[in-house]
């Protein structure tokens, strides 16, 4: 039997989406494979990596684990969604700078996790850090110079903000 | 005045400082393409069925359901595909889908192609293959001890061998016996390393195309293109020049994408049988089913010295416990011996080492290929040694230091080595002096030292070509145009064309453009594997610009009536070296050029010397045209109630030649720190056995429960960088990629013998190890912190 599909209706980096899918799709499926943004990765399919993990109203959210009706409605922010006209992001400009992507595969979904802490506390502390990524595996840095780059991103975030 | 070519460290303007990477924005901005980002009008999903069976005959395979199933358009068994393949040319022994035997569960039986991935799966189901189980081998002892009144693994290399048996290697160089009778002092240990995978975070990814007369394009997330193009035409008997093999940005791979695997060949086969195009993409599980990593070694070592603390002799005998397929073992096995011989002086040595099948997912190359387990076993031995003839272990190791261009004891010869610079380093960052055997009990520092090949001298398949080749073009707008086909897997080699290129040519690192990945289109590089890649395809760029560069400074001469020499090329200008203010724009000084020479383009190559191996058989596996060097020190708390070991931080120090970029040497440095902390403590690859579920089956194949280091995990990592200049190297640069790995985990074994006095010879230092440890030494009693050296 193949699988029925329907309509879902999503907001993603501000852009309104109408897409038939798969009732069974996880909201990674349908950035990914239906709408066409293949920034977010995926690393195990199973919540265990953190490589799809994208801002859900806010919240750093694991997109292979929810399913897409369940994001209907609600903001969804993805790497490709951080960058606006201006440029890239804080986090993104300096984890070009520090070194922090590698192989660059966990990146979009550390860059998501981050961004949410740094909106919350842009002067975290190491620990801090550490505690908002636990559920980002980075394979090739041993996480080293990531804080570096989310240290750097946070100072440069909070100078543009006291900037008269 | 001449102006020298930019070979000491004051000449280089962009080499030697921190860079961005030139994919990295890319990257940050999730615009970077990697295999599984790809999709092509009317693509089909393929899925793999794999076996149950740990060991097992296929008596016959029925598709004839699945291919009846609505949306199935191609399926391939291993009839289809019926030639075997290897990455080392002299042990092809796996085909891309089994033919009659299955040697682990996990091996691939059978391949469909269908609309998409649920109809895949659905079709799976559907197929039918008739096993008849046979014994497995999964405990390589008893895989060595086989004597055939069950089916060996494999068909024996010759009539009444044991055909588990994939390679045995025995060497010896010097008087062994003899130097270790006459030693002061003999350390023998016995160790055991458990087996680990790489986990990369991208699971393997291939997609085949088919023109529909004559070629095939395969996409892969693979480490090795250029191999794989080989295997692909060989496999699917078609000609070299009709397959092209491109690869998009690989999500990591660390050893475990440097050969073939079985989705590779499907995609390529059911694209010509359905003429669309074919997607496979691995599930987690599935990757570590493909596995590749880490080999399980039983290690017995006996190591003597004098009483001053020289070492004597080294005697060692390893077990390799290979899993279903040879994948690298050939090499493998001979590595656990050869790479041991720096940066010690021993004046005897002897290793005597055999790899044999297990009906498990076949082991091969992961980070520090096959020299990580003897290095941990060897750099135990070493602590032990120091404290029985009553020496700080620095002092042991810098006694025995070998020094710089010389040959080992088995006639690799090395070039420059900085080992003596990377001890003081850490001794030094890490307060050693103030700590060893001086913090309380629970608390303790370790060290270890190790070296690594740049590079192996020799290819896989026996030629006299350059290992490593470079075009590049510049045209009148300024543009640099480098076309590599060297494998960018994180580690930043695209990069390092783009600074040397930049470098060379005088143009900002923007106007240069890197088209990499294809094999129509780009010179062979071997691939990513073996450290080889900075040392030989850095060589190969700067052959390759230095020939642009004097065609320009020539043209400009010529135009400003000076010496080619005085032209300096740099920042997007060319000036004239003695009086820098006569100057034009880089762009106008390529036209120069392009009217004197017509339009310019180069190419650069570079292969090894031949000299720097031994003159025995297997004395060229081992060999490299450099070696690199590192110290680590760990400091460590372990809680003796729960058994628990609490790594504070690693200092590392690294001899990588010149760092060419210090921040991308420091990322290989501290994740190599980190991924050998983390085979050190967490992870295991376990297999369970007939009393606890289905015997043969991986336990835990996800990355919940095979544990890696997260960000909570990881231990502070401390980057030194040593910098010795090789005579050789690009620049003088070396390798980052593998050798900071190795010291972490021996680094850490004797910390954690500094801190409560048991000795660790077992990986993992996991909580139930280390608790056991614990447990006997406080019914011997020696649960105490060890004594100074030379303390009564």
């Amino acid at each position: 039997m193949p699988a029925t599909t329907d309509i879902v209706r999503l907001i993603v980096n501000g852009d309104r989406h109408e897409v038939g899918v798969p009732t069974h799709f996880t909201l990674l499926e349908t950035l990914r494979y239906v709408i066409g943004l293949t920034g977010s990765k995926q690393g195990c399919d199973k919540g265990d990596c953190g490589a799809c993990t994208v801002i859900v109203d806010g919240e750093p959210t694991l997109s292979c684990l929810m399913p897409v009706w369940e994001a209907e409605g609600r903001q969804v922010t993805t790497v490709e969604g951080l960058a606006t006209a201006a440029g890239p992001h804080a986090l993104q400009d300096c984890f070009d700078l520090n070194g922090a992507a590698q192989c660059g595969f966990c990146t979009p979904g550390i860059l998501c996790s981050a961004a949410v802490l740094l909106t919350r506390n842009p002067s975290p502390s190491r620990e801090e850090i550490q505690e908002a990524l636990s559920g980002n595996l980075c394979r090739c840095t041993g996480y080293s110079k990531i804080y570096d780059a989310v240290e750097a991103a946070g100072r440069r975030l909070l100078d543009a903000a006291e900037a008269p | 005045m001449s102006v020298k070519p930019p070979n000491s460290k004051s000449d280089l303007r962009l080499i030697g400082t921190n860079q961005r990477k030139i994919e990295g924005l890319a990257k940050s901005t999730g615009r970077a393409v990697y295999t599984d980002d790809l999709t092509f009008p009317g693509m089909l999903h393929g899925k793999i069925l794999r076996s149950p069976h740990p060991h097992a005959r296929v008596r016959a395979i029925d598709v004839s359901r699945a291919a009846a199933l609505d949306g199935v358009h191609g399926i391939v068994t291993g009839q289809d595909m019926p030639t075997t393949y290897g990455i080392i040319p002299w042990t092809p022994d796996e085909y891309p889908l089994c033919v009659d035997r299955v040697r682990y569960i996990g091996d691939g039986v059978a391949a469909v192609a269908a609309v998409d991935e649920d109809t895949a799966l659905r079709a799976l189901k559907l197929i039918e293959v008739d096993y008849e189980e046979l014994p497995a081998f999964l405990d390589p002892f008893d895989a060595a001890s086989a004597d055939g009144s069950t089916p060996y693994i494999h068909e024996p290399h010759k009539a009444g061998w044991n055909g588990n048996v994939t390679k045995m290697v025995h060497l010896e160089f010097g008087d062994v016996d003899g130097l270790l009778d006459g030693s002061d002092v003999v350390v023998e240990g016995e160790y055991f390393f458990e087996g680990t995978t790489h986990a990369p975070i991208e699971p393997h990814c291939a997609i085949g195309h088919w023109d529909g007369s004559s070629k095939l394009t395969v996409w892969s997330s693979t480490q090795v293109p250029h191999y794989l193009h080989r295997e692909l035409s060989r496999v699917l008997k078609i000609e070299q020049a009709q397959v092209r093999v491109l690869q998009p940005l690989v999500g990591g791979a660390f050893g475990g994408k440097s050969e073939p695997f079985d989705l590779e060949f499907c995609v390529a086969k059911l694209a010509m049988m359905t003429g669309r195009p074919v997607k496979i993409l691995y599930t987690r599980e599935e990757v570590f089913y493909a596995h590749r990593g880490r080999h399980p070694f039983h290690m017995k070592y006996r190591t003597g010295a004098t009483s001053d603390g020289k070492l004597t002799s080294v005697d060692a005998k390893i077990l390799l416990d290979g899993g279903a397929y040879a994948s690298f073992g050939l090499v493998t096995t001979y590595y656990s011996g050869q790479l041991l011989c720096a940066p010690y002086t021993m004046p005897a040595y002897r290793f005597d080492s055999k790899r044999v099948y297990t009906n498990k997912p076949a082991c091969g190359p992961k980070r520090g290929h096959g020299s990580v387990q003897p290095r941990f076993a060897f750099e135990v031995q070493i602590d032990k040694l120091s404290e029985k003839v009553g020496l700080d272990p620095f002092e042991f190791r810098r006694r025995n230091f070998i020094g710089e261009h010389t040959r080992t004891v088995n006639e690799l010869r090395i070039t420059s080595n900085g080992f003596m610079e990377c001890l003081e380093a850490v001794e030094r960052a890490s307060g050693w002096q103030e700590k060893f055997r001086k913090m309380p009990f629970g608390r303790g520092v370790g060290v270890a030292g190790s070296t690594y090949i740049c590079g192996t001298n020799y290819p896989i398949y026996p030629n006299d070509m350059p290992q490593s080749g470079v075009q590049m073009q510049i045209d009148r707008s300024g543009r640099v145009a480098v076309f590599s086909g060297a494998s960018e897997i994180g580690q930043g080699c695209d990069s390092v064309v783009a600074y040397i290129a930049a470098e060379e040519l005088g143009v900002p690192l923007d106007w240069v453009r890197v088209m990499r990945g294809d094999t129509d289109f780009t010179p062979v590089d071997l691939g990513a594997y073996s450290s080889r890649v900075t040392f030989m395809l850095g060589n190969a760029a700067i052959d390759a610009a230095v020939k642009l560069r004097k065609m320009v400074q020539e043209a400009v001469g010529k135009s400003w009536e000076v010496r080619p020499n005085e032209v300096l090329l740099a920042g997007g200008w060319a000036m004239w070296a003695p009086d820098t203010s006569k100057q034009m724009p880089i762009r106008e000084a390529f036209n120069l050029a392009e009217a004197e020479f017509g339009t310019l383009g180069s190419t650069g190559s570079y292969n090894t010397p031949k000299d720097v191996h031994g003159e025995y058989r297997g004395g060229t596996i081992g060999a490299s045209p450099a070696y690199s060097f590192t110290a680590h020190v760990a400091e460590v708390e372990v809680d003796v109630e729960a058994g628990i070991v609490d790594v504070k931080k690693i200092w590392v120090a690294h001899d990588c030649g010149r760092a060419l970029n210090p921040i991308l040497v420091e990322g290989q440095m501290e994740g190599s720190a980190y991924m050998g902390f983390g085979e050190a403590l967490m992870e295991q690859h376990v297999f369970k056995d007939a009393d606890h579920g289905r015997a043969g089956l991986l336990d835990a194949p996800s990355l919940l429960d095979y544990r890696i280091p997260t960000s909570l995990d990881t231990p502070e990592l401390e980057s030194l960088i040593v910098e010795s200049i090789d005579p050789e190297g690009p620049y003088g640069a070396k390798e980052a990629g593998e050798g900071p790995l190795h010291p972490s985990i021996p680094a850490i074994a004797n910390a954690i013998y500094d801190a409560i006095g048991i000795r660790m010879d077992r990986l993992p230092f996991s909580p139930p190890n280390v608790w056991r440890g614990i447990k006997a030494a406080r019914s011997r009693g020696s649960l105490v912190k060890p004594s100074r050296p030379g303390a009564p």
